[in-house]
């Protein structure tokens, strides 16, 4: 008999609760907190302790994990189950941290989620953990879900949780329980209940119809949110992703910077004012966007508060000043600036004061994009006459660069500050952009898949 | 041989365009189609054959070369013959740069026209700009032969059609 423990919590439209007794109290710690123990100690970790996975490490041997499909008591609740395991193994993999072990090399089959299951059956086809769940329906119709994840060698139970919500939030759910999962096994936050929007693009070249897009991180939903009238660029979310602000033109006009609201669709000019308003982004209260003004043959940094109206000018140089990024705390900004001749990296005090350059290696360096974890900046550098993805830390030291090649721009960070999206061109005029993700170790380089080409991605936050 | 067949494609679309704009500036011209027709002076085809309306940069730059203040002395000359035309300048930048970049380094090109237009005399009145960064293309390929064609203002001219 297993035991509901802890409590009901809300969160969007989905209510979710823990269950079962190992819930949160497992033997398994994760591998930073238990690095810390074996060095404090210099005690062996206890042999349990092998499922955790050190995601700072690049090139890890991906721990192999069983996920059965979900349990359902009638055809339809099966189904939505299997749809649910798909979801979730989809995650899995994409993360590089996961092998789903073949399904067909199980020996049990898993017919009630609160049995705990036969380990030994589960440890001899090389099963390291093991998700089990569960699909059915309350009386008022709504969806519950359950799900428990075991450590097979320990013989434990690590996690289990159910979710309650509307059977059209079923993909939602599948992506709370992979970040449950991903929590629980490598001690960082998940990614995968996020969104992201960006530039879908078709056309030819030089007749490109640039439209806004939104979708989720595994690229299901996917929404058109403009009409492809308007050329629109360099979308950002809100940080509580119910906006997004991005740059517009209208025809013949100079572009400007906007504000666009996803439920309600929306649009409202942020700053009427001489000059175009570029490269846009929210501080991480949400109450200010940063952007650039154009003045003339220069650009310089203002912040509009969004309530007041008022303006603050945070740059004053006869130079490009542009793609402002704050850091999480909302302390301080990196931009970039050619005020000493090429494109460089530059970080200052969110009053615009103590402007100093961190980028000083060969080449230029631009859309700087700070870590939601505050420890790294993102750019775009050029070098080469290639362009190449990479993280510095604020203070200019420990570059790293993560991928090159012919064209690749625009990093976006996931919400916990291990992953990396970006576009990536090619050299063919018939070609265009695509969507590419990279994990911070400059491992798994993946494509996203969009129907069509796509560029300027920016990922949401956590919806949770 | 396909960035030669883009060029062509370009240039013919350009000569096309350039005809239906006569076409639509002067309907009772006789056969303004036919090749060889001579642009009717003051007409936007006239400015864009025989001023020039374009000038190019080098990488990066928002320079003026010798050669592209020499098309804009031609601009200055014909702006000011026919000064009902309202004027935009429209800066470009080839694709070899990041997006917010090009933005802004397309609106200091446009800015660089503007400022000379206005030094030779022409009304500021007149003149706006705008940067469409890498977005707007003109010449699709991958060479660097192509990419010079796209670090670019253009003079565009609107308003009255020719008298």
């Amino acid at each position: 008999m297993m035991r509901i423990a802890g409590c009901m919590c809300e969160f969007g439209t989905i209510s979710r609760r823990r269950a079962g007794s190992g819930a949160g109290t497992g033997v398994l710690r994760p591998l930073l907190a238990a690095l810390v123990l074996a060095a404090a100690l210099v005690l062996p970790r206890p042999a349990a302790a092998l499922i955790e996975i050190d995601i700072t490490q690049g090139n890890i041997q991906p721990l192999p994990i069983a996920a059965p499909q979900f349990i359902g008591a009638n055809a339809e609740d099966a189904a939505l189950g299997a749809d649910i395991t798909n979801v979730i193994q989809g995650n899995l993999i994409r993360s590089g941290l996961f092998a789903m072990v073949d399904p067909r090399a199980f020996i049990e089959k898993i017919d009630n989620i609160d049995r705990t299951p036969r380990f030994g059956d589960w440890r001899i086809i090389n099963a390291q953990a093991l998700v089990t769940g569960q699909v059915s329906r309350q009386g008022n119709g709504r969806l519950k879900v359950e799900f428990r994840l075991w450590d097979v060698l320990a013989g434990q139970q690590m996690a289990g949780q159910q979710f309650v919500t509307t059977p059209d939030n079923w993909r939602r759910v599948a992506h709370v329980i992979t970040d449950a999962i991903y929590q629980r096994l490598t001690g960082e936050s998940g990614y995968f209940d996020t969104r992201i929007v960006y530039i879908d693009e078709t056309g030819p070249k030089d007749q490109r119809i640039k439209r806004l897009a939104i979708m989720d991180q595994d690229g299901a939903n996917r929404r058109y949110l403009t009409n492809g009238t308007d050329l629109v660029l360099t979308p950002r979310f809100s940080p509580t992703s119910q906006e997004v602000t991005y740059m517009s033109y209208g025809s013949g006009e100079e572009p400007r910077v906007y504000l666009f609201n996803i439920e309600t669709g929306q649009r409202e000019l942020v700053w009427d004012h001489q000059g175009m308003t570029f490269s846009p982004r929210f501080s991480p209260d949400g109450q200010k966007i940063i952007m650039s003004l154009q003045s003339g043959g220069n650009s310089n940094i203002y912040t509009m508060d969004l309530r007041s109206r008022a303006t603050t000018r945070l740059t004053n140089t006869a130079a490009i000043d542009t793609a402002p990024s704050y850091s999480p705390d909302g302390r301080q900004i990196a931009f970039e600036s050619d005020r000493g001749g090429s494109q460089q990296i530059y970080v200052m005090n969110a009053d615009g004061s103590d402007q100093k350059r961190i980028s000083f290696g060969e080449g230029s360096y631009s859309t700087p994009v700070w870590s939601p974890r505050g420890d790294l900046i993102a750019f775009t550098k050029r070098a080469g006459g290639r362009f190449l993805i990479g993280v510095i830390r604020p203070d200019g030291s420990g570059e790293r660069i993560l991928t090159e090649g012919y064209h690749n721009e625009g990093p976006t960070w996931a919400p916990n500050g291990r992953v990396l999206m970006f576009f990536r061109d090619v050299r063919d005029s018939n070609g265009g952009p695509k969507l590419w993700s990279v994990d911070l170790t400059g491992y798994n380089e993946r494509q996203i898949d969009t129907p069509s080409f796509a560029s300027d991605p920016a990922w949401s936050p956590l919806i949770n | 041989m396909r960035k030669i067949g883009n060029i062509r494609r370009a240039v013919s679309h350009a000569v096309m365009i350039a005809a239906l704009v006569a076409l639509a500036a002067c309907s009772n011209t006789k056969n303004p189609l036919e090749s060889g027709a001579p642009a009717v002076p003051g007409s936007t085809q006239d400015f864009v054959v025989n001023a020039g309306d374009r000038v190019f940069f080098t990488t990066d730059s928002a320079e003026l070369t010798p050669q592209a203040r020499e098309t804009l002395e031609k601009q200055v000359l014909w702006l000011k013959k026919y000064a009902h035309y309202a004027i935009r300048i429209e800066g470009h930048a080839d694709e070899r740069g990041t997006r917010e970049y090009n933005i802004a380094l397309g609106a200091r090109r446009a800015t660089t026209v503007r400022n000379y237009l206005v030094g030779q005399g022409i009304d500021a009145g007149r003149l706006k700009t705008l940067s469409y960064g890498k977005e707007r293309p003109v010449a699709v390929c991958d060479d660097i032969s192509c990419w010079s064609q796209n670090r670019r203002a253009v003079t565009v001219i609107s308003g009255q059609g020719a008298s």
